[in-house]
């Protein structure tokens, strides 16, 4: 955090100041350990081990707050018979379909709800990251359960938490992550000894956390963990995702992404959401509680702010209009998709994927086989010269002569010469002023965006095709001013904010959305930050001058919320669990929901009301379910449905490792999205044969002094200087091992490239002891790149494309790789190299390893 | 008025003994290495600021550390140290002769080199943000003989670029090695504390950009209770190592304007152990050299006088 967070480490410092204890736990030493007060070296890919032994630790030891646990989660919650679990699957749960590699959820319901809550086909879910959807909300999952509250059912939740963790000891945690046990012992004491009552503990993570195969059940171990301590909802409590710089939340809320809509609204799939109704009710789910009830209004609302007149209740507010999603579209399958021609035009914005996206080869064999290529970004990036300066061009791979993309530069505006928010990872929308103006042609988005449109709209004028009427039927009224005529942003976000549609009137609350065709709102979750026609993310007023919540500086969604599920800081009767960590509360004098924060509860709604029979939506959460945007109203410490890749985490190997899986017989993730292309070569893993190839694990990351893929630091001389040259880092005993030398030269080799890099020898790596063998990790930054004031390889060129099933997102933080000293080969021995090490690995271009690695799932399948 | 008899050692007030009247405090920073990051946005932060131009695109293979040293081109430096954590430090007893003692120096060897992974699972990464120390007997400002370095209200040292004329007799005079020449203008550059921002009521930029609050502004009055206070937390809180530096007025140079608290022998972060303004013996040196002219004379004298008898 430290590292890649430095302004946000600051209030790790203050909490260390007021005594709180700080465990940092990563694959090396770097600036964060050096300020926490104890350091876990672990074996990358392997954290669902070590948390899944701090879940055994717990429930072993009874550690868990059991009031809250009863009452807020579903661990009394009594699941299918027909259920069965990795432990008695090898590493499979039931229901997997080695067919599609996915699995088939009916199993993993509730009792007595097989079939009607699970989707059924998570294939296709997979396809278009459906897990996404879930960043607002859970799954959906039938409301009313059956439930065991002495929680000694052996079908309870509870209970199969513990057996699912029951071999998670000390011993395995340090068999598996090279983590010693004392070590072990030391975090999960303190965690459990800070939380409960009068005491909470907070997880932090940062986006490497989520760059695994398994990455979405990392966070779900954290999840369970936090669950069965009582820290969900309460103040000092929570999981802090550390979201990228500088709005990334603000980029899913309002997605850049192919599979949402503004709010976690799904883009719609052709098969499935043919009309209107039918994509409204795959959101609202009818019958199910809680806030997703009102879908209907979000979305009807979302349509009336695109097509503004047009949008009536009868042509279903153009629902028609949608682009639908038919697969799976997302960057990785667009970039081999590039590569084999069925991509002719793509948009690069503030994004420099030739170097930091997995598999630069790829990126840049992609990019290199467009029509156009358009790349808006403050300096020339590598993703605008790759045909010119990539690595490609010195093999022979490019050649720039030929290249068929034409490359449009437009030089962008940075975020100190334009207005607009950037919402952080607290949900907190911060409102920026422009402090210069743009040099030169350098021009905001929102007017590349506006104008763009202008243009295209203009053109298309007087067309009568219907497939022109989606954009000629759009709202695009934003004034402008200037003498570029910079489109107002206050103005997008009003209309973000949304707004009455008869008087104009900015609503307040999402609470006044209509499904009626009555109200307009851009982002659902957003309503609010224009309340009374102010622009409330352009609050700033000192947290000295207001309470510890500091509910006036900017503005967080939603509805100014902010701890989500604060209902959870008072004890089921609605009063504070302690008066230390005392946050929202019932108020039974004013019979009403108070406290320091915006209570994440329906304002009136007293702690005893239980909802009448067959309650549906908001009516139908209870007065002691703080999970509100939950299908359940329930904390989920086993997922039903929602996650692809299995109800509970389990540990899988990542996909390239030199060890083989001591759980299961199952290797890696088995529903894990896997790409046989030509260009997709994987390092082989146990059980297959040649892992010695590839005998180092290596893992990336950043370095304080540069950001992301260096566009913006590697470029500017104050930066660049601080951190001159690519490096790697490597252990003293791997040094010796190898042969290298301190600030001498390393090449790393994958079977997808080779890279160097300078030698830094550094006690913070460190050898650790994996199943009775040493296991040698090295880090690289992967800031480098060949443009900019100081180049180098890039470490992402090491990467292959393997992906997690539920957001397919790439695992880039962990690989198998071997280690040479001296620089890297030139020109075509560079292709012979890396060709080389595939033949000694028995790798066969454009094909995979099979993913199941177990022979029971046959046997299992056939009995299901 | 007479000189304060301090005026070249021993604990002193610089702005009025300097003759300002009605000085304000004296101001200057605390940096605090207990919470330093290594962020080095105060590096960025002073560059950008003062327009102090790129110090290279080296890399140094010291551990983070790429600046190297303060310069004429690097007024703030954050020093790296990757170092085993010291036996005491670990609660065990050091026994009398039982092996070499870890002195904190930088090896010739990469660190960690012929020790087993099972011996080291206990490391300690040092950082601390250098930075020119404002001294109150500032030898500097001393030998300067233009008045280009001068003593400002605020109790800082600044140096005058338009007046310097690059003699480079303030690089030898400084104890710390802070002050340098830049190669292509010959002439000598150094942290101002940022005077003009100072004089404009806002805090020097270093101090501004740091986010964990590692290096602070103020009174020094008011710093060096703030860092005592710091001191005797840490030491309730099992950091016995934790010390001041540069704190003390008494010291061999009256007291740093910009002290420290360090986490190790000063020598570990490549600060002098127990610097001495250079000018101190300067009265002394005067009336030596009196003395000698004095005997000179004399001598003389009676050579005439004798010859004449």
């Amino acid at each position: 955090m430290a590292e890649a967070h430095p302004v946000g480490f600051q209030w790790v410092v203050e909490a260390k100041r007021r005594g709180a204890k700080v465990f940092h736990v990563d694959p090396r030493f770097t600036r964060t350990s050096a300020l926490a007060d104890s350091f876990l070296p672990i074996r990358a890919g392997t954290d669902i081990a070590l948390l899944g032994g701090v879940v055994r630790y717990i429930l072993d030891n009874e550690l868990d707050f059991r009031e809250y646990v009863l009452s807020y989660t579903n661990a009394a919650t009594i699941v299918s018979a027909e259920f069965s679990d990795t432990e008695d699957g090898d590493g499979f749960f039931s229901g997997f379909d080695p067919e599609t590699g996915t699995y088939v959820q009916d199993s993993w319901q509730y009792e007595g709800h097989e079939g009607s809550s699970g989707s059924g086909h998570t294939a296709q879910e997979r396809d278009s990251a459906a897990g996404l959807t879930h960043e607002s909300h859970g799954a959906q999952v039938a409301g009313q359960t059956r439930r065991d509250e002495t929680l000694q059912h052996p079908r309870c939740v509870y209970q199969i938490l513990k057996r699912h963790f029951s071999r998670y000891t000390p011993e395995m945690v340090e068999r598996v992550c090279g983590i010693p046990q004392e070590k072990f012992l030391e975090l999960a004491q303190a965690w459990t000894e800070n939380s409960g009552r009068e005491r909470t503990g907070m997880l932090i993570y940062s986006v490497g956390w989520t760059q695994h195969s398994v990455g979405v059940q990392y966070i779900r171990t954290g999840a369970i963990i936090q669950l069965l301590l009582g820290n969900m909802g309460r103040p000092g409590g929570g999981i802090m995702a550390l979201r990228g710089h500088a709005s990334i939340q603000g980029s899913t809320d309002i997605p850049t992404l192919f599979n949402l809509l503004p709010g976690y609204l799904p883009m719609p799939h052709h098969a499935d959401h043919p009309s209107f109704d039918e994509w409204v009710d795959s959101i609202r789910h009818p019958g199910q509680k809680g806030f997703w009830g009102n879908a209907r209004s979000f979305a009807a609302s979302l349509l009336k702010a695109y097509w503004g007149a047009a949008a009536t209740p009868e042509n279903d507010y153009c629902y028609g209009y949608l682009p639908r999603l038919t697969g799976d579209h997302g960057t990785y399958q667009q970039v081999l998709n590039m590569i084999d021609g069925k991509i002719k035009g793509y948009f690069l914005l503030g994004q420099n994927p030739a170097v930091g996206s997995a598999h630069g080869r790829a990126q840049r064999l992609g990019m290199a086989n467009l029509d156009w290529l358009v790349v808006r970004d403050l300096f020339e990036i590598e993703s605008a010269t790759f045909w010119k300066n990539g690595p490609e061009v010195a093999t022979g791979e490019i050649v720039p002569e030929e290249c068929r993309t034409e490359v449009f530069f437009l030089p962008a505006a940075s975020h100190v010469e334009k207005e607009g928010t950037f919402t952080q990872t607290q949900r907190l929308l911060q409102w920026r002023e422009k402090a210069v103006e743009p040099p030169g042609d350098a021009r905001s988005e929102l007017w590349f965006f506006y104008h763009l449109g202008r243009k295209l709209r203009e053109k298309l004028a007087g067309s009568t095709l219907p497939r022109d009427r989606a954009l000629l039927d759009l709202t695009w009224d934003y004034p402008t001013h200037g003498p570029h005529a910079e489109p107002s942003a206050e103005s997008v976000l009003r209309e973000i904010n949304g707004y009455d549609v008869a008087t104009g009137r900015p609503l307040s609350s999402f609470a006044e959305a209509r499904a009626d065709g009555s109200t307009a709102i851009g982002c659902w979750i957003y309503t609010g930050v224009y309340a009374d026609g102010v622009n409330q993310a352009a609050r700033r007023r000192s947290r000295h001058e207001q309470d510890w919540v500091a509910a006036e500086w900017g503005w967080a969604w939603p509805a100014n919320r902010r701890i989500l599920y604060n209902r959870a800081s008072a004890d089921p009767d609605g009063n504070p669990w302690s008066e230390r960590k005392r946050y929202v509360w019932w108020d039974a004098e004013k019979a009403e929901w108070t406290g320091y924060d915006v209570p994440d509860f329906e304002k009136t709604k007293p702690p005893s009301y239980r909802p009448p029979p067959g309650a549906s939506g908001t009516e139908g959460i209870a007065g002691d379910d703080p999970f509100v945007m939950q299908g359940d109203g329930k904390g989920w410490l086993y997922a039903p449905s929602g996650v692809l890749d299995g109800p509970l985490p389990t540990h899988y190997e990542p996909v390239e490792s030199p060890v083989r899986n001591p759980f299961y017989g199952q290797q890696a993730n088995p529903t894990r999205k896997m790409y046989a292309h030509p260009v997709n070569s994987v390092n082989p893993s146990p059980p297959e044969e040649h892992s010695q190839v590839f005998p180092y694990v290596f893992t990336v990351s950043r370095l304080t002094e540069h950001h992301t893929a260096g566009g913006m630091s590697r470029t500017v001389s104050p930066l660049a200087e601080l951190q001159p040259e690519m490096f790697v880092e490597v252990s003293p005993e791997l040094a010796v091992e190898r042969g290298l030398d301190h600030l001498g030269w390393a090449h790393l080799v994958t079977a997808r490239a080779a890279i160097e890099a300078r030698v830094l020898v550094t006690d913070r790596l460190t050898p650790l002891r994996v199943d009775d063998r040493v296991i040698h990790q090295v880090w690289l930054p992967y800031h480098f790149g060949f443009e900019g004031l100081v180049t180098g390889d890039s470490a992402n060129d090491l990467f292959g494309i393997s992906l997690d099933p539920n957001v397919l997102i790439q695992e880039s933080k962990v690989g198998t790789c071997d280690v040479r000293p001296g620089r890297r080969p030139r020109g075509r021995d560079l292709l012979d190299l890396v060709a080389d090490y595939q033949r000694r690995a028995g790798i066969v271009p454009g094909q995979h390893a099979p993913a199941v690695t177990t022979d029971s799932v046959g046997e299992e399948h056939g009995a299901s | 008025m007479l000189p304060d008899p301090n005026s070249l050692y021993g604990p002193l007030d610089p702005a009025p003994d300097a003759g300002y009247e009605d000085a304000p405090p004296r101001m200057g920073f605390f940096t605090d290495t207990s919470v330093c990051i290594g962020c080095k946005a105060c590096e960025v932060a002073c560059k950008e600021w003062n327009g102090v131009p790129q110090s290279g695109l080296d890399l140094l293979g010291m551990s983070y550390d790429n600046t190297g040293a303060l310069t004429a081109n690097s007024w703030r430096h954050v020093a790296f140290v990757e170092q085993p954590r010291p036996a005491d430090v670990l609660g065990a007893p050091v026994a009398d002769g039982a092996g070499p003692q870890f002195l904190g120096m930088p090896g010739s060897q990469p660190p960690g080199r012929g020790s087993g992974a099972e011996d080291r699972t206990d490391f300690r990464w040092l950082m601390m943000s250098d930075v020119c120390k404002h001294c109150t007997h500032a030898a500097c400002l001393d030998v300067c003989p233009t008045g280009s370095l001068f003593r400002t209200e605020f109790g800082t040292v600044v140096v005058q670029e338009d007046i310097c004329n690059g003699c480079g007799y303030c690089i030898s005079a400084c104890p710390y090695g802070v002050i340098d020449q830049r190669k292509d203008d010959g002439r000598a550059w150094k942290c101002t504390l940022c005077y003009d921002r100072l004089g404009a009521g806002q805090t020097p930029a270093c101090a501004q950009a740091c986010p964990t609050e590692s290096i602070q502004y103020g009174p020094l009055e008011e710093l060096r209770e703030r860092a005592a206070a710091r001191v005797a937390t840490l030491h309730e809180r099992g950091v016995p190592e934790a010390r001041l530096y540069g704190h003390d007025p008494n010291d061999g140079v009256g007291g740093d304007g910009a002290f420290f608290l360090l986490l190790d022998e000063p020598e570990v972060y490549g600060l002098p152990p127990d610097p001495v303004v250079t000018t101190r013996d300067l009265p002394k040196m005067w009336k030596r050299a009196g003395l000698a002219a004095l005997a000179m004379a004399a001598a003389t004298v009676a050579a005439f006088v004798g010859g004449s008898s």
